[in-house]
């Protein structure tokens, strides 16, 4: 160690500073594009293995009766896949994103505080450690499914305080990792980049941020309650000593709502960003973009209950999160309405990129309604706790939140690694997963409206065909990511050999100023402001 | 507002990933004694000692660099922020407990006693329950207690944080006024009342176990009334233990009158702590 | 999209052309027999339409656009990029929609709410893995475990599941309930929380442990509804049905009246033979036991000791007597078994051949002494 330390001297200098050499470089970088890249290799990995747990589920349901796994390992994956998948893929890809593109959006020379950049990530990692070591515990990893609920998540075995500590050190990484952002943007943009100029990117990670510093304490809180209640006698969620097990479930929901916002509002942002290249044209309503996107986060702490609307609540409790829920779609609509306005009349090419962009506007919408369908509290008596439910919210994060974040990898990976990558077996992909992500999760729509309820190994035996062409669905969405997996080692490697230039896409410098830089980027950038800054959607 | 012209970019951190390790180490250390396997209090020391060196690394480092002037004004408002940002955090954290409170007493208490559209609650589960705050519940879980007055000793407590509080300030306009002296001096007040509350408080739990039969145990108000209480004294440590190093870095010669982010962060901490306990007293131990 | 569709309507007649023996399958949700559930049903699909509609007309101008504004057309782009009137109207149109559809939501929540004028009330109490049912008005009471060919099916490795008539939707002991009266639910829960629904009657309500929650039903027709838990309640969670029977007043009359008479017999304590004692102690076993201790006696290694070859099962019995009617603090007391009925569970736990057992003995109901009462 102290050989690399010998490298550098400790003071401020500004020429060019290659990055350290071999494994140390990873650990101790300070530098935002190699967290970037840290991050984002870490949530793909994580994609996968909370993507092999799906594949678990989707095998077990694939016929009635019990086939492979014990039921108490049935709930364990329910629970740890929607874990992994949350907490170490979609929301970390989203922080790498950030942290690679937003100084490069806003002409910054890097993030705000970049040490405390580095712990985050390795927080990050130290949590779904901890998180990952519960499957091997005695008693099994939780099974409780992600939610958590008290008394269940009680009966957990041995892995019950490492899953409340995982939750703690995730929550630590997600809040300085969030305050992080917040201060980039907030004091480091280039002069002439005044908040109204930034990228939506830029503006929706501004308001995610936000969200996220004022919910995960709130998650923090709610496990600790847990674990006081587990361990040292209180009764927060316990009737006989005056608690009340519902009381965690407004809790959680106050986090856990918002915290699905967190993981759309990126989406949201980086699909406003992708569909005006392709489309040629600015975006369409740049301000309203900026005010529905803060409308949505603030109604997103005023709704939680609606996922709670059979725990028994007051009617005035239960019209009430009726009406606050179904305000969102206003503010939804007119991002869906944008978006489609900046297609109108644009000269649009069909690049993987706006492929995925594209599906996500449709799917988002699709899963959207089914949104909107389950805020109607009555109807939600019948829709709560069916695959009708796993259906909307896989809508929303997988053909939504995953495939902007693949959109993503197409569109910036050629200015990452300065290499293009195989345009073929990118609309390939696309396809594959498009049509496969529709055939695994639309029937679930048709299961939850008969009567299957979620988060059950086994069914009766009139769910078995649409469970098995859901399965099917899945089996081939699953395979279909190691073309994505093959085209991001292809890429990073040469990829087609092409020598991409540093707009990369047609006009890319009126949309953003990381298309001003060389590809591949240097490992400084912007160490002086830049003057210029593109105002198309001005 | 730009900031970046110089802005000061470390290029390697080894902290980092140390505090990491330490607190990973110790929080499975932690789980493992909970779940009563021997290693855990091992495991416990090991990382609270990575973890404390850290900070003592971590801190010094800054230290460092600041008096070394290598920090300009926006790396300074970049600190302030996270700062700001970090009580916001903490304020949420705290409000789960305040909103806890609320709930327990406004809404599931007096369902449990049979309000409301619950009445079938109280007649079919519950029929010898009344709904009174204080209360251990329908299931008397831990037993008779007696609930902690507010006129002693956490009286005597809200007298302390405000005055200390005062003296904070008071330190405050020492530094700018460049009197190192009423600095210093204001500080030690800080930090010494910081520490008599918390000293007063671990009187007052001392009573509560041992006298008044009440505990964490004591049902939703044991529960309630020690997780604020106790949560809030944490921090009141913490923020005594930050003014301490303030306190040693001002007599050491540290911090100018434009250039003093760490004794702001530790004071912004020390009024938010202050403000909790106010919440406190109103909400736990007056109404 | 089209794509998709098309895929899907070959998808729908495939999976239509295999529905036999199951046919009350349907794509949409089920409309349900109660007045409530057709309520609820006709906000299901006036919302679903609305948003049909509403996706027609936005995927259509996208589609539109994708077609004909692409630059392999040569379609110039266009530079607007605001438009204040157009942005106020699609705020406003969803804000009109949302408010027309609230009024009929907030109609069925307050129908739903209304528990008062019943005419009966049953508590229902959820426990892992079954429904305790309470008649409040006549004393009946009685437990509705999964039935055994469903359990033998999911657990056994070579359990066919298709052969199994309501495979996972069948208990042993129905709800029963009148039609035409107003009946009110009182839930709560035992140890976690359960959730009660049956789609056909238009809600689930959730059971919550030290808590009770009420609810409603007006069954109009006679007939046989199926349901399950859907509250996640650990292990077993997909393997506790609800099946209602609702029946004409004089058959449900009747009924109540066996069930009181059955339920006051005295404990037949007459020696039973070992072929009885063994197949009413596998039934007991399957009820009771199979959830922890499972259907072969191997336990959950680390979870729950096996059955099988345990010294306590084989050797005296009187502590195994105590034992299983105390429980522990982690496995629960079953002090509810009546004397025959422990005496068959030992009988078959110390011979079953599927446990592993065999240790050559049969307990007779009068075996079983008073250890441990509640
Ligand atoms: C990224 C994730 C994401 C997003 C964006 C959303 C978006 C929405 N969700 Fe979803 N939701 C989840 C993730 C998400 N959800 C998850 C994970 C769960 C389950 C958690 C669990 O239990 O494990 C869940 C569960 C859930 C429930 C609880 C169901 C239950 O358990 O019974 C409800 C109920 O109201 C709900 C509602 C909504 C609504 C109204 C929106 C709205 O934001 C949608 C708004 C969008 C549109 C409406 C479409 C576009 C709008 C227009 C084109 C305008 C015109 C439209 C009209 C006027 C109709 N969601
Ligand atoms: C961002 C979040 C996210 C994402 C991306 C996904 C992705 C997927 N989810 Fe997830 N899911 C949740 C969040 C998410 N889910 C949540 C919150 C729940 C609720 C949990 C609860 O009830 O508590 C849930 C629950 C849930 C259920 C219900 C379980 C139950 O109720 O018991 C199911 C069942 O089908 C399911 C399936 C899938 C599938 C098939 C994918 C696929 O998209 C995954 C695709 C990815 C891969 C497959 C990995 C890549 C490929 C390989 C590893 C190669 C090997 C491939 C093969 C062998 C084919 N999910
Ligand atoms: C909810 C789970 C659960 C159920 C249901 C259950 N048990 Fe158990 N059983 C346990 C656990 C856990 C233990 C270990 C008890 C302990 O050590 O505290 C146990 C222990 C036992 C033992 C002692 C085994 C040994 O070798 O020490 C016997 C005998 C037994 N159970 C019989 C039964 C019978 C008979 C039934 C049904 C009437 C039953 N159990 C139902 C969980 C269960
Ligand atoms: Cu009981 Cu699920
Ligand atoms: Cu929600």
């Amino acid at each position: 160690m102290s050989a690399v330390v010998a490298e550098h001297d400790d003071h401020h200098d500004d020429h060019d500073h290659g990055p350290a050499k071999g494994i140390l470089r990873w650990i101790i970088t300070t530098n935002h594009k190699d967290i970037g890249t840290l991050y984002l290799l870490f949530a793909l990995a994580m994609f996968f293995v909370g993507g092999s747990m799906a594949m678990i589920i989707r095998a077990e349901l694939f016929e009635p009766g019990m086939q492979f796994v014990d039921p108490q390992f049935f709930n364990s994956m329910t629970t740890m896949h929607a874990l992994v998948m949350v907490f170490g893929a979609v929301m970390p890809a989203f922080v790498g994103l950030a942290n690679w593109m937003i100084p490069m959006m806003i002409g910054a020379p890097d993030m705000a505080l970049p040490r405390m950049n580095n712990m985050s990530f390795w927080l990050l990692v130290a949590g779904v450690l901890m998180l990952a070591s519960t499957l091997f515990m005695e008693g099994g990893a939780p099974a409780g499914g992600w939610t958590l609920y008290p008394p269940l998540v009680l009966q957990t075995g041995k892995a019950f305080p490492f899953a409340v500590f995982s939750v703690h050190l995730l929550g630590i990484s997600s809040i300085m990792g969030a305050i992080n952002i917040i201060a980039t943007i907030l004091n480091m943009r280039a002069p002439a980049m005044t908040l109204m100029k930034m990228p939506l990117f830029v503006w929706t990670w501004l308001i995610t941020g936000f969200l996220l510093i004022a919910i995960m304490p709130v998650f923090a809180g709610a496990v600790t309650m847990l674990l006081t209640d587990k361990f040292f006698h209180t009764s927060f969620f316990d009737a006989a000593g005056g608690g009340d097990p519902v009381l965690y479930q407004h809790i959680f929901w106050f986090f856990g709502h918002p915290e699905v916002y967190v993981m759309i509002l990126p989406t949201f942002g980086v699909a406003s960003t992708i569909i005006p290249v392709f489309a040629r044209k600015p975006l369409f309503g740049y301000s309203s973009m900026v005010y529905a996107t803060a409308s949505i986060a603030f109604l997103s702490f005023i709704v939680w209950a609606h996922h709670m609307f059979t725990v028994g609540m007051p009617l005035a409790g239960e019209l009430y999160f009726m009406y606050a829920t179904m305000l969102i779609a206003i503010p939804t609509g007119v991002k869906v309405f944008n978006w489609t306005a900046t297609m109108w009349k644009g000269s649009m090419t069909f690049e993987t990129p706006m492929l995925f962009s594209i599906a996500f506007v449709v799917l988002f919408t699709l899963g959207g309604f089914t949104g909107l369908m389950m805020s109607i509290a009555p109807v939600d008596f019948q829709y709560h706790d069916t695959y009708f439910i796993v259906a909307h919210f896989h809508y929303t994060l997988v053909p939504a939140s995953v495939f902007i974040l693949m959109a993503a990898g197409y569109y910036w990976l050629p200015k990452w690694t300065g290499h293009m990558y195989n345009e073929k077996i990118g609309q390939l992909h696309f396809w594959l997963s498009t049509v496969s992500v529709n055939i695994l999760f639309f029937p679930q729509h048709f299961l939850g409206l008969a009567g299957m309820p979620r988060r059950i190994p086994d069914y009766a035996i009139q769910f078995a065909d649409w469970n098995m062409i859901s399965s099917i669905g899945g089996f081939i969405f699953g395979a279909s990511q190691l073309l994505f997996l093959y085209i991001v080692i292809d890429t990073i490697r040469g990829g087609t050999g092409e020598k991409v230039t540093d707009e990369v896409w047609e006009d890319a410098h009126k949309h953003g100023l990381e298309w001003t830089l060389p590809s591949p980027v240097p490992y400084h950038t912007f160490t002086t402001p830049p003057a210029v800054i593109p105002t198309e959607h001005i | 507002m730009s900031t970046n012209d110089a802005y000061y970019i470390p290029h390697k951190a080894t902290w980092p990933i140390v505090g990491t390790s330490g607190l990973m180490i110790m929080l499975a250390g932690v789980a493992n004694f909970l779940n009563g396997s021997p290693i855990g209090t091992t495991m416990i020391y090991v990382g609270l000692l990575m973890f404390i060196v850290m900070l003592g690394g971590w801190f010094a480092l800054q230290s460092v660099e600041s008096e070394t002037g290598m920090y300009n004004h926006g790396v300074g408002i970049s600190y302030r922020m996270g700062m700001m940002w970090f009580i916001f955090s903490e304020i949420m954290f705290f409000a789960v407990f305040f909103g806890t409170l609320w709930y327990t007493r406004n809404l599931s208490v007096p369902w449990l006693g049979g309000e409301g559209a619950k009445a079938a609650t109280q007649q079919i589960l519950w029929p010898a329950f009344e709904a009174t705050w204080p209360t251990n519940g329908p299931g008397k879980v831990g037993g008779e207690f007696e609930p902690m007055g507010a006129w002693g000793l956490p009286f005597l407590n809200t007298l302390i944080l405000l005055t200390s509080g005062v003296t904070c300030t008071w330190a405050h306009h020492g530094l700018l006024a460049k009197k190192r002296d009423q600095l210093i001096k204001g500080l030690l007040a800080t930090v010494g009342l910081g520490f008599l509350f918390v000293a007063f408080q671990a009187i007052e739990y001392h009573e509560a176990y041992t006298e008044m039969g009440l505990t964490l145990g004591s049902g939703i108000y044991g529960s309630t009334f020690f997780m604020l209480t106790g949560f809030h004294g944490f921090h009141v440590c913490v923020g005594a233990i930050i003014l301490s190093v303030v306190l040693f870095r001002s007599w050491k010669g540290h911090f100018q009158p434009e250039n003093h982010f760490a004794f702001e962060a530790a004071a912004w901490y020390w009024h938010f702590v202050d403000v909790v306990w106010l919440g406190l007293f109103i909400f736990v131990y007056l109404m | 999209m089209k794509k998709t569709k098309q895929l899907f309507a070959g998808l729908t007649l495939l999976a239509s052309s295999q529905q036999g023996a199951q046919a009350d399958y349907t794509l949409n949700l089920m409309e349900g027999i109660t007045k409530v559930s057709n309520h609820i049903y006709d906000l299901h699909m006036l919302i679903l339409w609305i948003c049909v509609f509403i996706g027609i007309a936005v995927f259509g101008t996208m589609f539109y656009s994708i077609f004909h504004h692409r630059k392999s057309k040569g379609h110039k782009a266009a530079q607007f990029h605001e438009n204040t009137t157009v942005e106020i109207i699609w705020t406003i149109i969803p804000t009109l929609i949302l408010v027309a559809m609230a009024i009929p939501a907030t109609k069925a929540v307050i129908e739903l709410d209304d528990v008062q004028d019943s005419e009966m009330s049953i508590k229902v109490t959820g426990k892992q893995w079954y429904w305790d049912y309470q008649y409040l008005d006549n004393g009946i009471k009685f437990e509705s475990h999964l039935d055994e060919a469903s359990e033998k099916a999911h657990r056994l490795a070579n359990g066919n599941p298709h052969s199994v008539p309501h495979y996972l939707l069948n208990v042993d002991k129905p709800l029963v309930v009148p039609v035409n009266k107003k009946i009110r639910f009182v839930f709560t829960a035992a140890d976690v929380i359960h959730s009660w629904w049956v789609p056909e009657l238009g809600w689930k309500k959730d059971a919550n442990p030290g808590f009770i929650n009420e609810a409603w039903t007006y069954v109009p027709k006679a007939g046989t509804y199926r349901g399950q838990c859907t509250e996640l309640c650990g292990r077993d969670h997909g393997f506790m049905p609800i099946v209602v029977i609702a029946m004409e007043q004089p058959d449900y009359d009747a009924w109540v009246k066996k069930t009181l008479a059955k339920q006051q017999e005295a404990v037949d304590l007459s020696d039973l033979s070992r072929e009885d004692l063994m197949s009413k102690g596998a039934s007991m076993y399957l009820k009771n036991c199979v959830a922890c201790h499972q259907i072969n006696g191997s336990g959950i290694t680390g979870t729950y000791p096996a059955l099988t070859a345990s010294l306590r099962v084989t050797g005296p019995i009187d502590p195994l007597i105590g034992f299983i009617q105390a429980g522990t603090s982690r496995m629960p007391a079953f002090s509810k078994l009546k004397d025959d009925e422990l005496a068959a569970l030992i009988t078959y736990i110390r011979n079953a051949p599927e446990l592993g057992n065999s240790v050559g003995d049969e307990i007779q109901p009068k075996a079983i002494t008073p250890v441990y009462d509640d």
